[in-house]
């Protein structure tokens, strides 16, 4: 293989250079990215970043001195991917790449309720941030819309700042697609003790306002007020741009355990991809940070080897997030009917570490505030029952 | 010399924080080595005392970036600055850290109380 192309220039995208480099690959890298920015950390956004703790400095993913010998297209998105040797890539521009091999790392995009008003945010980019920050400086109430972590964090951030703050979930419980109804419902004690009115159960009609937001409309009939509203109700792969590529895409592109693609030569990696989970005996796309961070290694390998290596066995995803000074952190995937059980510290208390069983085994586990048994308990995740 | 603590209540594998300014976390490895550096990961605000324990190395308990606890260098990312070391001294069954005179790679946000 004499050339790769990457497209998408975030922590996955990065990670997968600094693989290909690591493994010895020594030909000609490009990697494509649609934002402007060189690769960016992206928790900060709505932890530290938003907080105005961080700078943009801070959020640099390369090294100084760091040098990938690659050729960089920043500010410029793919429009699709043409199959044939070598494989192309057209851009936004009109122009177009050309690569033996192909890395998918396109992320994905905020879901929105559409609409124009002002007042309203997603949080995806150092853009989005610095705008949202801008407008809680000027707000006095916030109402957040979805009670998953981004928007669990930014409820923080802005009660810290003085706001009143209500979160709005759909579902009976909060945190549920992530926790399980019952932990979910542990952190969101958190958040009320915090002074965060949390209203589940209850669909958003519509935003009202003329021009700029000025209130939330319930399905059930109740109004909120709302100088500024985030939305966090997750995020849709970024792969819209592989239309009739053949590239095989879900929820996500479609890859096995080793990150390749159903086209030779393209692999996948990050928030856009799909890898085939063992243990789950399905795919599953997983949005969090260290899988962006460490699968590319795998996905090089299945790339350099032509899909001969075998692939490491897949880490359970893990994710963290930072409330009220309280360390959250969550390793595996859980399902419903799954047996939940506090191993260490009381749910009273808000600092715990629960661990979640599957026919006897451990599928996953909760940490708030509890760092050191989490890192011991993580590395239980998935292990055959009975083992220890 | 600051005290951390006698050498008994530091079994093998295991880990201590103490609350210095910035703390300093002191390592009991399985070999029998002990070694000290600031407990603040470099590169976000997490105790390495908490971490994961591996021959000579500290694996961060958040992110997972990993330090060599002789040199205080990154063996992974996504941490880029080398952790602060400091020298250990074990007299009467008590364990000492003498503390560096270098200043800290403290993770943005994080300062300590001087500055």
């Amino acid at each position: 293989m004499k050339s790769v192309a990457i497209v998408g220039a975030s922590l996955a995208g990065l990670s997968a250079a600094r693989a290909l480099r690591d493994q010895g690959f020594g030909g000609r890298l490009m990697i494509v990215g649609a934002e402007p920015h060189r690769p960016y950390d992206r928790p900060p956004l709505s932890k530290e970043f938003l907080a105005g703790q961080m700078t943009t400095a801070d959020l640099a993913l390369e090294g100084d001195g760091e040098d990938l010998d690659a050729e960089w297209r920043l500010g410029v998105a793919a429009t699709g991917l043409e199959q044939g040797r070598p494989l192309r890539i057209t851009l936004a521009d009109g122009s177009a790449v050309e690569a033996d091999g192909v890395v998918i790392a396109t992320g994905s995009v905020a879901r929105t309720l559409g609409g124009d008003l002002a007042g309203v945010h997603t949080l995806r980019t150092i853009e989005d941030a610095a705008a949202l920050r801008a407008g809680l400086d000027a707000a006095r109430r916030l109402v957040v819309i979805g009670a998953g972590f981004i928007g669990a964090e930014v409820a923080c951030v802005a009660r810290t700042l003085g706001l009143d703050v209500t979160i709005v979930e759909a579902a009976p419980a909060p945190f549920a697609r992530a926790l399980g109804p019952e932990m979910g419902t542990a952190l969101a004690g958190l958040h009320e003790d915090h002074g965060v009115r949390l209203i589940c159960g209850a669909a958003v009609r519509t935003l009202t306002g003329e021009g700029r937001v000025d209130g939330v409309l319930l399905e059930d009939g109740r109004r909120l007020d709302a100088d500024v509203v985030l939305v966090g109700i997750g995020a849709r792969p970024a792969v819209d741009w592989l239309d009739g590529s053949g590239v095989q895409v879900g929820d996500g592109v479609l890859c096995d355990t080793g990150g390749a693609t159903s086209v030779p030569g393209v692999v996948a990696v990050g928030d856009c991809a799909a890898w085939f989970d063992p243990a789950l005996g399905a795919h599953l796309r997983v949005e969090h940070w260290t899988g962006a961070a460490r699968r590319p290694a795998t996905a090089a390998r299945t790339l350099l080897s032509g899909g001969a290596a075998v692939p490491d066995a897949l880490a359970p995803p893990y994710l963290w997030s930072d409330q009220y000074g309280m360390r959250v952190q969550f390793a595996g995937h859980t399902l419903p009917g799954d047996e939940v059980s506090v191993e260490e510290g009381d749910l009273a208390s808000r600092r715990f570490l629960a661990v979640y069983r599957r026919e006897g085994r451990t599928v996953a586990v909760l940490g708030i505030d509890q760092p050191r048994s989490f890192t011991r308990w993580r590395r239980r995740v998935n292990e055959p029952a009975g083992a220890r | 010399m600051i005290p951390a603590c006698p050498l008994a209540a530091l079994p093998r594998g295991e880990a201590l924080r103490i609350e210095t300014d910035p703390p300093i976390a002191v390592f009991h490895t399985e070999d029998g080595e002990l070694y000290a550096v600031d407990d603040t990961c470099t590169h976000q605000d997490a105790s390495l005392a908490d971490g994961w324990l591996e021959g000579c190395e500290v694996e961060c308990p958040l992110h997972a970036s990993r330090f060599d606890l002789r040199t205080g260098r990154v063996d992974a990312p996504p941490a880029k600055l080398p952790v602060r070391t400091h020298q250990v001294v074990v007299r009467d069954e008590t364990v000492y850290v003498m503390p560096s005179d270098l200043p800290p790679n403290l993770p943005p946000g994080v300062r300590t109380g001087s500055a």
